[in-house]
This record gives C-alpha cells, sequence and structure tokens, in this order.
C-alpha cells in the first residue's frame, strides 16, 4: 500500500497466485490433437465457468479460422439454399442462455470397478456452464424454406475432422441457438469459434463447434460419432443410440478427493448440480454414505439446463465420513446410486455416467474417492482401462 | 433475411456426407489387395499391423462377444453401417493429413477393412452399387433412445 501499483492492461488475466488453477488436458500422444481438457471444478466457485477453463474436447485440434472466410452453409431438402457470412450474422437478432455443455463421456472413470483418484474436477469436468449468445437456429432454417419432411439436420465443423452428427430439426427449432458468443465476448477458438451449435442441455458432441455445414435430410447419416462413438453398450450386447439428454447429477466440489481437512471444525460443502431436462429442484447431501440426508441451500435464480450451486455447513468432529451429493430434477428425476446406474446399464457404456460421486473422509481429514458400494466388491478384481480416442 | 444465394459448386464441393443407403458415393472403386497397401502405408502406424494392437482404436479382431466381460468394439463386431467407413476414412483420416484421400484410395481401404473382419471376401471390389448392400453383422444392434 506504500507504492504505486501496476499499470493497465488490455486484457486482464488471473492473478498470478492463482496460476494452478488450470484446465487437465490429456490427449493421445500419437495424436496430440485428439483428446480432452479438463475443468478444475474443484477451484472454482459460484455457477459461471471462466472463459479460459471452459473445458475442451476436439477430435483433430483447434482449427485457426478467420472470420473474414469463414461461412455457414445450409442446404438439402430446402427451397433455397443459403449461405451466411460471419458479418452477416453478426447482424441477426440474438439472445442470450445460461447453460451448460457436457460432454457424454464425462465422469467415465465411475464405470471402473475400483474408484479412480483423481481432482473432482478432472473426473467430472467435461462440464462447464456459459452464457451463450446467437441466434435462434429456427430463424435461419426457416430463410431456406425447409422441406417438412426433413426431420433430421447434418450439421458439420470446419476442423480437420469435418466432425459430423445428425440432430432433430424438431429440437434445433425448439431452442437451438447458432452461438457467437461466449461470457460476452465472441467464442474462444477452442470453444468453436467463429460458431458453433448450442443444444440446451443435450450431449456436447452435438453442439457442434466451427459450425460451417447444416444439412437437412430425412434421415440421420448415421455418421461415426453417432454409431462406432457415442453410443452406450449394454450387457444385453445391444446399445443405446440417440441418448441426447444429459440426465441430472450432482458432484461436491469443495472438499472433494485430493484434499486434506487442516482441522476439526465448521466445514461448507458446496457442489454443482445440473439437469438437461430441466431446472434442478433440490440438491440433498450426505456425509454417511446416504443412510440419511439433508437439504442443501441452492444458489438463486436456478436456471433450466444450468448448473446449481448447492452450499450446506458441515461440521466435522474427526470422524470417518462418506460425502455425498444427490440431484433431483424438476421432472423428478432423481440422480441414482453407483449400484443402481450399473444395475441397468452394465459397466461397458462409456457414456452417460451420472450416478452419485462419494468422496470419503478419514479421520486424518484426507479426502478421496470411495465407492458406497465398494465393500461389496469381489477381493484383487481388476480395473478396467478407459482411454480417450 | 441476409443469406446468399449459393454460388454453382459450392454445395458438391462442400457436401461430403456418404448416407447408409450409399447417397453421396462418388464415381470410383477399389479393391481388398490395393486396400491392404494403402492400410500399412497410411494406418497401420496407429492401428496397428492387422487392425489392432495399435494406439488408436482397433478395427478388427474382436475376440469374444459384445455381451463378454471385456467386450471389444471392431468395425466387424459393431458398425451397423459400412457407409460410415467410407465417409469417415475419407473425411478425417488419415489424422496427419485429413481428406488427402482419393475416392478409389477409400473404396479400397474399406474393401481391406471389410474383408479384415471376414465380412466380404478377398476378392471384393467396393464401389458405388457394391459398398450400399454390405450388411454389417451388427446392423440391428442399437436402440434408438431420441431423448
Amino acid at each position: 500500500m506504500s507504492r504505486p501499483g501496476a499499470g493497465f492492461t488490455h486484457y486482464g488475466q488471473p492473478s498470478p497466485y492463482e496460476e494452478t488453477v488450470l484446465r487437465n488436458p490429456v490427449a493421445n500422444p500419437q495424436a496430440p490433437g485428439n483428446g480432452v481438457s479438463w475443468t478444475p471444478l474443484h477451484r472454482l466457485q459460484g455457477t459461471i465457468t471462466p472463459n479460459g477453463l471452459h473445458y475442451e474436447r476436439h477430435h483433430n485440434g483447434v482449427p485457426d479460422i478467420d472470420p473474414q472466410h469463414h461461412r455457414l452453409l445450409i442446404h438439402g431438402l430446402v427451397r433455397q439454399p443459403r449461405i451466411f457470412s460471419t458479418a452477416a450474422l453478426l447482424r441477426y437478432p440474438m439472445q442470450s442462455r445460461i447453460c451448460f455443455i457436457e460432454c457424454g463421456g464425462n465422469s467415465n472413470i465411475g464405470w471402473n470397478r475400483l474408484p479412480a483418484q483423481a481432482e473432482a474436477g478432472y473426473a467430472h469436468g467435461l462440464v462447464s456452464n456459459s452464457e451463450w449468445t446467437g441466434i435462434p437456429l429456427g430463424l435461419l432454417l426457416d430463410e431456406t424454406e425447409p422441406d417438412p419432411e426433413a426431420g433430421w439436420l447434418i450439421a458439420e465443423g470446419a476442423d480437420a475432422f469435418a466432425m459430423h452428427i445428425s440432430i432433430p430439426v424438431a429440437r434445433a427449432r425448439k431452442d437451438a441457438l447458432l452461438a457467437l458468443y461466449q461470457n460476452g465476448e465472441r467464442l474462444r477458438p477452442e470453444n468453436g469459434y467463429p460458431m458453433r451449435l448450442l443444444l440446451p442441455g443435450w450431449e456436447g458432441v452435438l453442439n457442434v463447434k466451427w459450425l460451417r455445414r447444416l444439412e437437412l435430410v430425412r434421415q440421420p447419416a448415421m455418421a461415426r460419432n453417432e454409431t462406432a462413438r457415442y453410443t452406450e453398450l449394454l450387457p444385453s450386447g445391444k446399445a443405446r443410440q440417440f441418448t441426447f439428454t444429459m440426465q441430472a447429477k450432482s458432484l461436491i466440489t469443495q472438499p472433494s478427493a485430493h484434499t486434506l481437512l487442516p482441522a476439526h471444525g465448521l466445514y461448507q460443502i458446496t457442489g454443482l448440480a445440473w439437469s438437461g431436462q430441466g431446472k434442478i429442484r433440490r440438491v440433498d447431501v450426505s456425509a454417511d454414505g446416504g443412510r440419511s440426508w439433508l437439504e442443501a441451500e441452492l444458489q438463486q435464480p436456478v436456471l433450466p439446463q444450468a448448473f446449481t450451486r448447492f452450499r450446506l455447513p458441515w461440521l466435522w468432529r474427526g470422524q470417518p465420513a462418506l460425502l455425498q451429493s444427490r440431484a433431483v430434477d424438476e421432472q423428478g428425476y432423481v440422480q441414482p446410486s453407483r449400484e443402481t446406474l450399473v444395475a441397468q446399464r452394465g459397466r461397458q457404456g462409456f457414456f452417460h455416467y451420472n450416478a452419485i460421486v462419494s468422496w470419503s473422509v478419514d479421520r486424518d481429514g484426507a479426502v478421496r474417492h470411495a465407492y458406497a458400494d465398494h465393500n461389496a466388491l469381489p477381493a484383487g478384481a481388476v480395473d478396467i482401462d478407459s482411454g480417450w480416442h | 433475411m441476409l443469406g446468399q444465394e449459393v454460388p454453382p459448386g459450392l454445395i458438391a464441393d462442400w457436401d461430403i456426407d456418404i448416407m447408409p443407403d450409399g447417397a453421396g458415393l462418388p464415381p470410383g472403386r477399389g479393391d481388398v489387395a490395393q486396400g491392404r497397401r494403402l492400410y500399412q502405408q497410411h494406418c497401420a502406424a496407429c492401428h496397428g499391423p492387422d487392425g489392432q494392437g495399435g494406439s488408436a482404436d482397433r478395427l478388427a479382431g474382436a475376440a469374444g462377444e459384445l455381451t463378454g466381460e471385456w467386450p471389444e468394439k471392431t468395425v466387424g463386431n459393431y458398425w451397423p453401417y459400412a457407409s460410415t467407413l467410407f465417409d469417415f476414412i475419407r473425411r478425417a483420416m488419415p489424422m496427419t493429413a485429413p481428406g488427402s484421400l482419393s475416392a478409389d484410395e477409400t473404396y479400397a481401404l474399406v474393401a481391406y477393412l471389410l474383408h479384415l473382419n471376414d465380412i466380404v471376401a478377398a476378392d471384393a471390389i467396393m464401389d458405388q452399387q457394391t459398398l450400399p448392400a454390405v450388411q454389417m453383422p451388427n446392423r440391428e444392434g442399437f436402440l434408438p433412445i431420441m431423448q
């Protein structure tokens, strides 16, 4: 306070004392553009994910796109195919929407036989929450006068994967946005600059980044990412397909794995809940592995298909504890226990893991990832590998 | 209403989708032997010498059924449509030079991968007519949830 501080900056950066609050990139060494980076949910508060920490999933890297040369083509079963420059799109009426985007593969270590140890965000942080601003997609579709028989849209990105996937037109007309802004500024390159699709509450892969083409068709393309991938193998040998909605889920972000409670006393349990089906109605918290529950306070306003912050004070007297949270959404859907989810889906589905997460606290205050049903596992059970490709 | 008329030829240039019925397949042809050579050149480094054992997806040689304790998903036992192979290889592979394979080369790679999975014979030729006629073993293996 005795000396003048630093000067002004054109674009502010986090405090150097916060330099460990980072995404955690995990990619295939032989194909470094194919992988993910995890949002450090365990280091954040509130509900909005800072743009530089929004999770990433790229199939072959982040393209460098000059918006002056980027165009969006809408064609197929339409009376008038149209092509839109970025400059033209920026003149359209826009809306803003706060919502989460979650990768279908988020939390997939939960399918493992043994509880893997990672910080909360580095196991569950393929989900982030932003205010997105863009053009209602129906407005752009109308301009091309689609054939009513066109029930599906094929959306394709301008990345080196030409990532494409099929989306029902009815859903796209309901509330999809062509997003151009993220938390007030233009999209970050890794989040689709200069434009991406936004389908609130639906699996991340459908929210196609670097969007350059929408084709109206009668039937889905049966693209690689809706057949070979992003489908969930069941114990019967059949696989769930077109599992668009991310169902209700919650996670205690603090205290969470890889932390140490420094002393007995009062802690604030806090975390996030979200549902692709609408608003979060309630979050219950347990400190005894689900034998008793207390309803947590929800940060207002609670928005549909958006992160909902919950908080509950907890007095730790040094007893071993098993911390859990359980979300209930406005449809009445209750986040399942791991036992229930595995009983319904088996363990080979890879995608759409949304079971209750348990953190164990031992007498020394060490917090670890645990399974509430862990003791039921056969001794010496082998863990499964879950790699990203 | 700020969309522009689409310049002639642009849609044909941009539209690379291959649909399950074969719509979008370009003229051209390729056989298993050509595909085997191209596979060694462009694919084996990541996918392994015979579609397995590499750092990338296993493409063939699944041991056991999809209902087993450790199911392995491959082109042969999981992919429901052969059209997806052509579409995906042409748009996205190889990772270091996506979009570089010609139609003939892509047909040949599809023929080889289908043969590697015992779906077509060693003398099979893939083209606009034969590829959509291929019946994939797991064609009925999917349950559309649609929600």
